[in-house]
């Protein structure tokens, strides 16, 4: 015990030579570690092999144990040791990750920029060992818009640009028309939007060329059902949930028996249905587009997880809520529309951010009633001949496009629980 | 019998098997207060739970300022929206201001215009010394004037009877006074109040008639000096022995 407190006396004593020493200790760990697995250079290698395998960490180690002073004075160094140098065991573990992400990273970093080719316009021009990035390149029109004629382009960003501003305009509503929100996200703006994916995107009249939903694809197409089976999702998961515990038999059990059909069939299959089986109850003649069979179907599927999502918010209500509303006079529905909702869909906000996460990423499914949006589009680019191989460039890609949809996301839920959060 | 604004006749009410409430006869004028008190199970709650119907009577009959009580919603929202209730857990509604609160029910269900019912809620605020609190919400509040809003939330609705279901029973020590300072306040103001509780001191200085409640039974009902003087039933004499 005393030695220890002289070797800690020692410590804050010579401060700038216990640095050196630790930071000398640590940074060779780390060299150590580097020469080994990216130049196959064992500097240890006259040690015993099993030794040899734990010298960085052992050497790191020793570094963090010299340089472990308590108020040493430097903001840094208390702030290093307080988190993630307390003890041995902290700092091995600390230490372990960093040389996990040092083994993981150089190599990615290789892989994504430093062998990758960026210039070209062929195959041929990629000759590193990193990625293609070539080939999203000269694909990028057909991953972002599928099969849409080039010359119309334009439509296709003119919808996206005014469906943007229209839902973002919403958040620049004045004061008094604020009420009215709900019902310009769910009703009003889903009908403009409609309309003008109907007269600009989908064209044939007003002068634009006709183009069928079968020539729609890429990451516009995934946005386009994202869209609508979110905004339609939502109210009809919505009135499911309320219909579970409604008091009335056949409601209750009406909902009931549509949330446990839809949750019990796998999507697909869903969309498989959709796509074969319900043309066939339709009577001759009469058509729906199979962009919008896909949506319905998407939409009820999601609703019915939705709908379990809401209801376990309601469930987590005490019961004094409704006796505190019901006291003052408010029926079915200023009681759930004023007082349980409210409070229900704010518990629920991450859960619902669960399952729309889930329904962006389902979208890829549509490919099984010939639909091509973004991950369809790479399936069929990377089977052209003259791009073969490219395949992992381009799973990349779809990756990071939905990681940063999924993201944002993800984000915007938790700003929205932030900015309900009343109590607490 | 005109004059009554409550009239309950032999009403009983069961919860499966278990028998709540057994042939309960009461009559309250207006203007009259009532305390009910009793040991607890013994049915003090669901009585006056019944009186809005937040719980459903099997026989008998309850009439409220002569509507009578029954399957009908239309009814019942009537009824509802003349008898305010103050419970024991507050129940303010945490995602609205205080404010809010109060007034939500007149604009969506007396259809007040927005001003005026907030011109309101301000003043029911202010006879509950809570006004400085209007724009902050209810977990910000502590249980007193938590306790204090929602009995004027309650007022807001203008209402003709004030139900209290237990008010002072969540609440620290020193703040049962501010709470059932308010509820003197309202009564001395002529309010028609049934209040459950076992505050016997708010009891005496305010009740006009005491009601012993066992076991679903109304065992003792007598003005409320007789009722702590000389209760005529060995059980209430046992239950004021041990509360008092």
């Amino acid at each position: 015990m005393k030695n220890v407190n002289l070797f800690k006396t020692q410590q804050r004593k010579n401060l700038n030579t216990f640095l050196i020493l630790g930071a000398f200790f640590f940074l060779l760990g780390i060299l150590d570690f580097s020469l080994n697995n990216f130049h196959g250079k064992n500097i240890t290698s006259f040690l015993p092999g099993f030794i040899s395998f734990f010298t960085p960490l052992i050497f790191s180690m020793i570094g963090l144990y010299l340089v472990r002073i308590e108020f040493s004075g430097i903001k840094q160094l208390d702030n290093l040791n307080k988190n993630i140098n307390t003890s041995n065991f902290n700092a091995a573990l600390s230490i372990s990750i960093i040389l996990l992400i040092l083994f993981t990273i150089v190599p990615l970093l290789n892989w994504f920029i430093l062998d990758a080719t960026f210039v070209g316009d062929s195959k041929e021009a990629c000759t590193g060992g990193g990625a293609c990035w070539v080939y999203i390149k000269t694909w990028f029109n057909r991953f972002m818009y599928g099969m849409y004629p080039n010359a119309e382009q334009w439509r296709v960003n003119a919808t996206f640009i005014i469906v943007l501003g229209l839902m973002g305009a919403g958040y620049f509503f004045p004061l008094r028309y604020k009420k009215h929100l709900t019902f310009y996200y769910v009703i009003i703006l889903p009908i403009i939007s409609f309309l003008l994916i109907y007269y600009l995107i989908s064209g044939g009249e007003f002068g634009l060329e006709w183009v069928e939903t079968g020539a729609w694809g890429g990451l516009s197409l995934t946005f386009i059902v994202s869209f609508f089976s979110l905004i339609f999702c939502f109210p009809i998961g919505m009135m499911l949930a309320l219909g579970r515990r409604s008091d009335l038999a056949v409601i209750k059990y009406s909902s009931l028996s549509f949330i446990e059909f839809w949750r019990g069939v796998p999507l697909i299959t869903v969309l498989f249905m959709s796509a074969v089986m319900f043309p066939m109850f339709l009577p001759d003649g009469t058509y729906v587009d199979k962009l919008i069979r896909v949506i319905v179907a998407i939409t009820l599927f999601e609703a019915a997880y939705t709908a379990e999502v809401i209801r376990g918010g309601l469930q987590a209500l005490p019961r004094g809520q409704y006796d505190a509303a019901k006291s003052l006079g408010m029926g079915y529905w200023r009681l759930h529309l004023l007082v349980i909702l409210p409070q229900a869909l704010k518990l629920v906000i991450p859960g619902i951010a669960n399952t729309f996460l889930a329904l962006v990423k389902d979208t890829p499914l549509i490919f099984v009633v010939g639909l091509l949006e973004l991950v369809g589009m790479l399936n069929l680019a990377k089977t052209n001949p003259k791009w073969l191989g490219f395949s992992m460039e381009g799973y990349v890609f779809a990756g990071i496009i939905f990681w940063i949809i999924c993201y944002s996301m993800s984000k915007y839920s938790q700003s929205l629980e932030l900015k309900y959060k009343t109590d607490r | 019998m005109s004059d009554s604004i409550i009239e309950i006749q032999n009403v009983n009410k069961w919860f499966g098997d278990f028998q709540v409430l057994k042939e309960i006869n009461l009559e309250v004028k207006a203007k009259e207060k009532i305390v009910v008190c009793g040991p607890s199970g013994s049915g003090k709650s669901t009585l006056i739970r019944c009186i809005n119907r937040l719980e459903e009577h099997q026989k008998g009959s309850i009439v409220v300022d002569g509507t009578k009580i029954s399957e009908d919603t239309k009814n019942i929202e009537q009824v509802r929206a003349e008898v305010g209730m103050v419970f024991q857990q507050f129940n303010l509604f945490p995602h609205l201001s205080i404010l809010d609160n109060c007034s939500l029910a007149p604009i969506w269900v007396k259809k007040m215009p927005k001003k005026e019912a907030e011109k309101l809620a301000l003043a029911q605020l202010e006879q509950v010394q809570i006004v400085d609190q209007a724009h902050k919400f209810p977990g910000q509040l502590s249980g007193g004037q938590q306790q204090r809003a929602a009995i004027a939330r309650a007022l807001c609705m203008q209402p003709k009877i004030m139900l209290f279901d237990e008010p002072t029973s969540a609440l620290d020590p020193e703040m049962i006074k501010e709470v059932l300072d308010v509820m003197v306040n309202l009564a001395k103001q002529g309010m028609t109040m049934i209040v459950v509780t076992h505050e016997m001191g708010f009891a005496k200085e305010v009740a006009d008639q005491m009601i012993f409640m066992d076991e679903g039974m109304i065992v003792e009902k007598a003005g409320t000096k007789d009722f702590f003087a000389n209760p005529k039933s060995d059980r209430t004499k046992l239950f004021l022995s041990q509360i008092l």
